[in-house]
């Protein structure tokens, strides 16, 4: 019995490895593949080798040498900071409310929110674009700031919700007790115990805005705003007959390795943060 | 230290819930009182109103004289256990207990020093650096006992402290939570469920029964005058035996057969306009093997002969529990009973509870005959539920 039990463990432990396997390996072949061509020099580009047979850094170099690409990895990354500090610190205000409060309007503005999460955002470019060149924000930080803000509150509102509301009650009620304002109270215990639901969010919002093609295609004209996946789309080679994958694929490793590294390195945190075991009595 | 004065103070929810009404209750300098009654009832209520955790919707709440009824809890220089002990689990064992001193802007060194101090007193020295979720249940409620006494407020309030601990630990904190009031001395308001907390605990114990104060009074005075059915059936464990009873000339006509009329009970039913039907209460412990009693005991009580049930022997005692053909119940008692919660009130329908000494004969399916103290019965209004056998 016992034996058999074992086999029929084992037996299901290979099945879920080769599932993994197979999962993991259809999601990283086109990251992979990006790595090799970045690394390829121009004459080997189209040879079809996942391992490249000429190593080189040209590409790399190259676009780190025109202000096109460090301009809107600047863009990128301020516009991304910035709109993610706005959307945690005004997410939090608001699932705080929600979780902990009773206040008229309360139902309908999570319905709200959760509109705003599912409305095809194709469909306001051009409003937007309207708007936005009346109000002169058009191809400016703000104009997509805006935008990335409304759109991740949203989610930032939903993960910190279920945050605070795993956080008791009863320890807020003690703080008081012990002599807390309702200011020393959050601070001192509610933001410490959200923390890790606070950082977990601000990964997502800034995934969200650091991957942003749409918005930051139809927004924005010049490299005063322009954000490098949108960047990325407008890379040419040296000259008109050079093939620019090399460049375009470099530029996708700069700009993806990051991301990849921060999520691997804060894994822990943010499954703990998503699965919200985070706070027990 | 000080005293409380809680002076016609009524809760309503905001979503209209009448959650305590009109309580009046002094609670004197260093004083223990226990506010018990089942759940649902308004005892957190009325504890978070005393802490300043819930708004007072009409009334008044005066400590050492002060009206404080828009104080914010932090100005109330008041302590408080919860239930769940409420321990901030981000922070150690010796944060926990400090955290208080804290925010008063104490000094380290005589932060560590009361802390050390808390820590002795509750055994918990070598638990300091620990957080909570590496204690165990008792730790922890020792650790949330810790965070109150710190800072020596004006008063304790404790909300069901100890119902997350096993049974036994359960007694041996209890012990421990009067040892430390009496040592302490500080005046404490704690809420409780169990009759049997209540009872042990308390210098005076609050009844209370939907929002309302039945009963206030020393635990004694409490199991030996219950103001009405609620406290008589709420206070004491077994619960008392209610069985309806109709008046008939010179006696009272029971499933326990035909009682005579006492000088006492004749009083009762006179102060009472002389109902034609009342509630007979007794306590199981006022009933006793007839075998076993003598002559002059015999003359002032009164016998019942019925079917024994079963017999649960204590070792101390014996619990025999008596088959009562008639199953009539009134619909006070019947509210009582879903009221309280069924382990808390009346015997289940048709049964007698009674609990006689251990050397009784009495074996289950006997027909046995049982004596009870006519002294002792209660009498009570099936429509008010008020006890008529209360000397005004
Ligand atoms: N925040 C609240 N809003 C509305 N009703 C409440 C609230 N808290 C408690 N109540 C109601 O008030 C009554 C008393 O509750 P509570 O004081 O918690 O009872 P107890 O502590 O005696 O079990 C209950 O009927 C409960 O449903
Ligand atoms: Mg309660």
């Amino acid at each position: 019995m016992a034996a058999f039990g074992g086999t029929d463990t084992r037996a299901r432990k290979l099945r879920w490895s080769l599932l993994n396997t197979l999962v993991v390996v259809y999601a990283l072949v086109p990251v992979l593949w990006i790595m090799s061509l970045s690394f390829k020099t121009p004459a080997t580009l189209n040879d079809g080798n996942f391992i490249p047979r000429e190593w080189t850094l040209e590409n790399y170099r190259s676009i780190l040498s025109t202000t096109e690409f460090l301009r809107a990895l600047l863009n990128s990354i301020g516009i991304a900071l910035i709109a993610t500090a706005i959307a945690v610190v005004l997410g939090t205000m608001a699932a705080y409310a929600i979780a902990r409060l009773q206040f008229p309007g309360k139902r309908l503005l999570v319905g709200v929110s959760l509109l705003i999460a599912m409305f095809p955002q194709i469909s306001l470019v051009s409003p937007l674009f309207e708007i936005e060149r009346t109000l002169g924000l058009f191809d400016t930080w703000p104009g997509l700031i805006l935008p990335y803000i409304t759109f991740s509150l949203p989610l930032a509102i939903y993960t910190l919700s279920a945050f605070f509301r795993e956080i008791p009650w009863e320890l807020e009620k003690a703080a008081k007790m012990d002599g807390a304002t309702p200011g020393q109270a959050f601070l001192k215990v509610i933001a410490p115990l959200a923390a890790p639901g606070v950082f977990t969010t601000a990964i997502l919002v800034f995934i969200f805005c650091w991957n942003d093609f749409l918005f930051a295609l139809t927004l924005t004209s010049t490299e005063r705003s322009r954000t490098v996946p949108v960047a990325l789309s407008f890379f040419t080679g040296d000259s008109q007959f050079q093939d620019p994958t090399g460049s375009i694929s470099a530029a996708a490793v700069v700009i993806t390795v990051p991301i990849i590294v921060a999520v691997l390195f804060f894994q822990r945190r943010i499954v703990a943060g998503l699965t919200s075991g985070a706070v027990k009595g | 230290m000080s005293d409380i004065v809680l002076d016609r103070v009524t809760k309503r929810y905001p979503d209209g819930a009448l959650a305590v009404q009109e309580v009046n209750i002094e609670i004197a300098d260093g004083e223990f009182i226990i506010l018990v009654g089942p759940s649902g009832c308004g005892k957190s209520t009325t504890l978070n109103m005393i802490a300043g955790l819930e708004d007072i919707t009409s009334g008044e709440l005066r400590i050492d004289g002060t009206v404080v009824n828009d104080r914010a809890p932090k100005d109330r220089d008041i302590a408080m256990v919860f239930q769940s002990y409420a321990l901030y689990p981000h922070l150690s064992v010796r944060e926990n207990m400090a955290f208080p001193l804290r925010l008063a802007k104490l000094d380290t060194a005589t932060i560590d020093r009361k802390v050390n101090e808390a820590a002795r007193i509750l055994d918990l020295t070598q638990h300091l650096d620990r957080r909570p979720s590496n204690l165990s249940g008792g730790q922890r409620q020792r650790v949330a006992m810790g965070r109150a006494i710190v800072r020596n407020p004006k008063a304790f309030l404790m909300d069901e402290p100890l119902s997350n601990l096993d049974a036994k630990l359960r007694v041996q904190m209890r012990t421990s939570v009067s040892r430390l009031q009496k040592q302490l001395g500080t005046t404490t308001v704690y809420v409780t469920h169990d009759q049997t907390e209540a009872m042990t605990l308390g210098d005076r114990v609050v009844v209370m029964r939907g929002g309302v104060v039945q009963q206030i009074g020393a635990p004694q005075h409490l199991y030996e005058h219950p103001a009405n059915l609620f406290v008589a059936g709420f206070i004491g464990s077994p619960a008392m035996n209610f069985v309806p009873a109709a008046v008939a000339d010179g006696g009272l006509a029971t499933a326990l057969g035909e009682i005579r009329l006492t000088d006492r009970l004749r009083r009762a039913m006179e102060r009472a306009d002389a109902p034609r039907e009342v509630i007979l209460g007794i306590r199981p412990e006022h009933f006793e093997d007839a075998s076993l009693v003598d002559d002059r005991m015999r003359a002032e009580g009164d016998v019942f002969t019925g079917l024994v049930d079963v017999v649960e022997s204590m070792g101390s005692d014996k619990y025999v529990y008596y088959a009562l053909d008639e199953k009539a119940r009134s619909a006070e008692l019947e509210e009582l009973a879903a009221d309280s919660g069924s382990s808390d009130v009346p015997a289940s329908e048709g049964q007698l509870v009674t609990r006689l000494s251990a050397v009784s004969p009495v074996r289950e399916g006997d027909h046995h005959e049982v004596w009870f103290d006519l002294g002792k019965v209660q009498l009570f209004d099936p429509s008010t539920g008020r006890n008529l056998t209360l000397e005004a």
